[in-house]
């Protein structure tokens, strides 16, 4: 069991959460090409390592989250709020807290 | 085996009398007894049979590395095969018998098979059938799967009841700071110390006493109570007849408490046995070591069992396990033991490998130095031992020794198990010849002899020093060993030449020569060896003889042991029955259920109820005397021709609000959402990035900003999802909130001709909703009589003029008390599933069984709905060449040839005279028309309607209605212009 500190609801066991897919992915915009799209949906790497990993917290808060996650030893390195918005205002409000 | 049951000591309990049924005979033991310790004290030896070759088996430990005592608990329902006879406590009117004998452990026909013993060598199955004729290339699977059940049968391992588990079983879940597996000496005191400190501490013990091999030294009585008692005052949580059979991620351990395995009588409220998932700070491991065997021949022989043992049968259990023994070792480990049954008055002479082996010889004891054992002698009882003497690289027959019991310690492995769950690599140490637990950079410490510390002493410090790591102290870490004279490592004793069976694995009947087989055949990893040989595969994990097999697999490769690597451990370590795993999940709490608010009004009103994923909703509302098929066809025919009512509630609903709500839906949907006025509704399909379809439902717009969207009832969670997705991850910027209100609505349609009618009876204030006010596709906020608040959408599933009204759940019922009274006085019915099929059936309208993710949006005939002014989700990836292919199978309509003749869902369409392959496409839903008036069906076929104009195709059964011949037509088999629903 996976343990996910979730920076909404504190360290939670991963059944809470669903994996979503590949975090470093910049998709496309709407309008792109079938080829940058296809590249965006089917070419992904196969990281043996730390990966950026989007997860949903559907039996939690219900926010996505992007984690760093070693894919050999399950060590998660980083959690911070998908959105970007909700990311920067979380570090500022734990510098303020500092 | 002549074992008895002493007058005196031990912790058995003479004043507590115990009857138990062995193979049919009751039998009688005490408080205190496992099922192995009362069988030995009476004087039963052979208690199975071996899995391959029917060998008799007797005791061979008392603990979990038991390879031979695996008997069979329980009756009926209750029966369990394979337990070990070593774990189990004894309770009153237990009910064991012995395994994989035919007619019982003492006579076996099936011992035959050892008489064919060359035929069941290691890879037996795949060479014998597999590779030869007719089996190769895949031909002849019939005939092998005959075989596989004879020889399955000849070989086996009991089976278990065929019956529902009676039992429950809990999960549950716990938190610690520190989780201590194992209460030997290293255990206790690490939790005492730990404890003491101020850390939360679960001690973890599968024995039902705490103490590991404190319990079998009655001289080390009081200081065991000592400690016990000072971990209690600590405030230790103590778990007995527990085991943690798994250690997972970020310090989690999964733990299998044996709640009432033990009792006679259990209170039915308690579960048999709790299935613990426990997140813990640090980890202690005191698991101890188990004492491992030597491979000779007839190592297996009932009478031949660990040196160790002996002890604990001894002073545990009050059994003198035998009167002539011999005590074969390689190790200082057993002189101990030697005295003590020489003193209960056994006659004890040691075998020792070793040349000079430890200074003192104990009082009345013999040691034959230099001796190895080569060959037990006796069949069900055994009557001596040849020893052998190294002579140069090989062996020599030297003398034999007459025994009723022979002990053997080849050595002793340390559990490292639960480590290298963790992936920490067991690492060889040559002086100590055993595994030693291998690094690892998670909180995990090892104490006492699970890291090789041999010494009580020693294992006592070894606890309070891998407390203290684990608290983040600074702790020496103490050395491996600890023996006077050190091990000589002996694996396998054998003449050249001569025939021997020497198992290395009991349970799974392994020999060395099946190691040195594989070996031979080119199976030279230590992962392919354990898979051909099936070497450590048992339910025992192989812990008396892996260390033997390796060391054999070494040898056979030239190499030394750390060349050759061990396997890695897997969870469980000791098995784990399934309905633990499922817990309380089972029957009814398998999954959810979810009703809807409207479920008890329909079951008063004669619903007939089915389940649609996870959703009870009404299937049929049958009338008197009536089957289901002539329910639904009534019910759809009167909706076509007065009106119905339909419980919808489990639609998915979405709020979609804020400023950039209608540029959201834009994206989503392939149709434009950015200009639909306020108060319409549309209908939308929405894509996944690959372009294949996601779901579909209507989208009603409620104000400027202000949206609520519809989802079919299967994909509300995976649409839900998908928008928090998108709206967190992908467009950030826009303004736009989604909420799931589901559950917040109780919905119905209300269709057919009569529909407006029966809703502007139930509405408070006449409100207009004639065709001008609410024409098709409009939305409205209205007000039922009573007061209730309602929000109607004119959308029709059906292909009648229908309606959709919501209003919040808790005035579900009231709003049916409306409507319901209404309807039926105007000829109408409640309506369920089946009949919602027929009708939408009969438009052609797509459910989850055509939107089943394989589909474009043009497969589906709903092309025109893809926007070519916007982009949107999957709008590139749909136009892959392969996606636009003319021939792909697409929506079409199905009618049987002879009208009369009726066909099934999940039919191949094909040629005539061609149903070979995957044909030429599929039916996904049939119904009987009452507007036709014959059986229909929806399906996809390659090239859809035009490829198949005036050509014969059949519909394709071939285990239920053999042969149909159908026409392909338009899916839109009712009213294709649709005039009814916009009237
Ligand atoms: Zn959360």
């Amino acid at each position: 069991m996976i343990r996910i500190n979730c920076p909404f609801c504190g360290t939670r066991d991963h059944s809470e959460f669903s994996y979503g897919g590949d975090g470093s992915i910049d998709y496309p915009a709407l309008d792109a090409t079938k080829e940058a799209w296809h590249d965006a949906v089917f070419m992904r790497d196969n990281i043996c390592g730390v990966q950026l990993e989007t997860w949903h917290h559907v039996h939690g808060c219900r926010m996505w989250l992007k984690i760093e996650r070693d894919t050999l030893t399950h060590e998660i390195h980083s959690v911070r709020p998908a959105h970007p918005g909700l990311a920067a205002a979380l570090s500022s409000e734990q510098e303020a807290g500092q | 085996m002549t074992a008895r049951r002493l007058d005196t000591g031990g912790r058995i309990d003479r004043t507590r009398q115990i009857d138990f049924r062995w193979d049919g005979k009751t039998l009688t033991g005490f408080a205190g007894d496992t099922l192995a310790s009362a069988l030995m004290a009476n004087g039963e030896s052979v208690l199975g049979r071996s899995f391959k070759y029917h060998r008799p088996r007797g005791i061979m430990s008392a603990g979990v590395e038991e390879s031979g005592a695996i008997v069979t608990v329980g009756e009926g329902a209750r029966r369990e095969p394979n337990v070990k006879a070593t774990m189990q406590e004894l309770y009153e009117g237990l009910s064991a018998s012995g395994q994989n004998a035919w007619p019982n452990v003492r006579f076996d026909l099936g011992a035959v098979n050892g008489l064919f013993s060359r035929f069941f060598a290691a890879g037996f199955y795949y060479k014998t059938f597999m590779g030869l004729p007719p089996f190769e290339w895949g031909h002849g699977t019939g005939l092998w799967m005959q075989y596989e059940k004879l020889i399955r049968k000849a070989a086996g391992m009991g089976t278990a009841s065929r019956e529902a588990d009676p039992d429950t079983y809990d999960h549950a879940h716990g938190f610690c700071d520190l989780l201590v597996v194992g209460s030997g000496p290293a255990g206790l005191n690490a939790a005492l110390t730990a404890a003491k400190a101020g850390r939360d501490v679960l001690l973890v013990e599968q024995d039902f006493e705490l103490g590991g091999v404190y319990l079998n030294d009655p001289e080390a009585e009081q200081q065991r109570l000592d400690l016990v008692e000072a971990v209690r005052a600590a405030g230790v949580r103590i778990m007995t007849r527990t085991t943690a059979f798994g250690l997972y991620d970020d310090g989690t351990a999964g733990l299998l408490e044996k709640v009432t395995d033990h009792l006679s009588r259990p209170d039915p409220h308690l579960p048999r046995q709790r299935f613990w998932t426990v997140r813990a700070g640090a980890t202690v491991l005191a698991t101890g070591a188990l004492e491992r065997s030597i491979a000779f021949d007839n190592n297996d022989r009932p009478g031949v069992m660990t040196a160790a043992s002996a002890q604990a049968y001894l002073n545990r259990f009050g059994v003198q396990p035998g009167e002539r023994i011999v005590i074969a070792t390689n190790n200082d480990s057993v002189y101990g033991t030697a005295a003590e049954l020489a003193q209960a008055g056994a006659e004890v002479t040691v075998a020792d490998y070793r040349r000079e082996p430890s200074s003192e010889t104990p009082t009345g004891v013999t040691v034959r130095t230099g001796m190895a054992p080569l060959s037990a002698i006796g069949k069900s009882g055994l009557q001596g031992i040849e020893l052998a003497r190294e002579a140069g690289t090989s062996w020599q027959k030297a003398e034999r020794l007459d025994c009723d019991l022979l002990l053997v310690s080849g050595g002793w492995s340390p559990v490292v198990n639960l480590s290298s769950h963790r992936g920490a690599k067991p690492v060889w140490d040559a002086k100590e010849a055993c595994f030693l637990p291998g690094e690892t950079s998670e909180p995990i410490f090892h104490a006492g002899s699970s890291a090789g510390i041999w010494t009580r002493e020693a294992c006592e410090a070894s606890g309070i020093a891998a407390a203290k790591k684990a608290m983040g102290q600074a702790a020496d870490t103490l050395a491996p060993g600890g023996w006077t004279t050190p091990i000589t490592p002996l694996y396998e004793v054998r003449l050249p030449n001569r025939q021997s069976k020497a198992f290395v694995d009991f349970q799974h009947d392994v020999t060395g020569d099946d190691v040195r087989l594989a070996q031979q055949e080119g199976f030279v990893s230590v992962e392919h060896l354990k898979r051909y040989t099936t070497l450590g595969m048992a339910t025992d994990q192989g812990k008396m003889g892996n260390v033997i097999g390796l060391a054999l697999m070494a040898e056979a490769l030239g190499k030394d042991i750390p060349d050759v690597g061990t396997t890695r451990f897997r969870p469980p370590y000791t098995p784990v029955a399934i309905s633990a795993l499922s817990g309380r999940n089972v029957a009814r709490h398998f999954k959810p259920l979810r009703r809807t608010p409207l479920h008890d009004w329909n079951l008063r009103y004669g619903a007939t109820m089915t389940e649609a994923g996870l959703w009870h909703r009404p299937w049929y509302f049958a009338r008197q005397g009536e089957t289901i098929a002539e329910a639904y066809v009534r019910e759809a025919a009167t909706v076509r021709e007065t009106v119905g009512i339909c419980d919808v509630s489990s639609l998915g609903k979405i709020a979609v609000q804020g400023p950039d709500a209608a540029e959201f839906l834009n994206r989503v949907y392939t149709n434009g959402f950015a200009k639909l006025p306020v108060g319409k509704a549309r209908y939308g399909i929405m894509l996944r990035d690959d372009g294949m379809v996601m779901d579909d439902g209507t989208t009603w717009r409620l104000g400027e900003t202000e949206f609520l969207t519809t989802t079919t009832t299967a994909q509300a969670g995976k649409v839900m999802v998908w928008f928090d997705e998108l709206l967190q991850t992908r467009w950030p910027d826009l303004k736009v909130h989604v909420s799931s209100v589901s559950d917040q609505w109780a919905g119905v349609s209300i269709a057919g001709p009569k529909s407006r009618e029966t809703i502007a009876a139930c509405l408070e204030t006449g409100e207009d909703i004639s065709n001008e006010a609410l024409p098709f596709m409009g939305v409205a906020r209205v007000r039922l009589k009573g007061g209730i608040d309602a929000l109607i959408a004119r959308i029709s599933f059906s292909g009648e003029r229908a309606y959709e009204l919501y209003v919040p759940a808790a005035s579900g019922e009231a709003m049916m008390d409306l409507l319901w009274p209404t309807a039926e006085a105007l000829g109408g019915c409640l309506y369920g599933m089946e009949a919602l099929g027929t009708l939408r059936i009969e438009k052609g309208h797509v459910t989850g069984v055509e939107l089943d993710g394989r589909v474009t949006i043009d497969d589906a005939g709903l092309g025109k709905m893809a926007s070519t002014k916007k982009p949107f989700i999957g709008s590139a990836l749909r136009q892959r060449p392969e996606l636009l292919r003319e021939d792909r199978p697409q929506l079409v309509g199905i009618f049987p040839k002879d009208r009369s003749q009726r066909f099934n869902g999940g039919s191949i369409l094909c040629r005539p005279g061609d149903p070979e392959g995957f044909g030429d496409g599929w039916i996904t839903a049939v119904t009987h028309s009452p507007a036709l008036g014959h059986w229909i069906g929806l399906g996809y076929i390659a090239g859809g309607v035009d490829a198949w104009q005036g050509t014969a195709v059949l519909a394709n059964d071939p285990t239920r209605s053999g042969d149909v011949e159908v026409e392909i037509v338009s899916p839109h088999m009712v009213d294709p212009q649709g005039v009814r629903m916009h009237g």
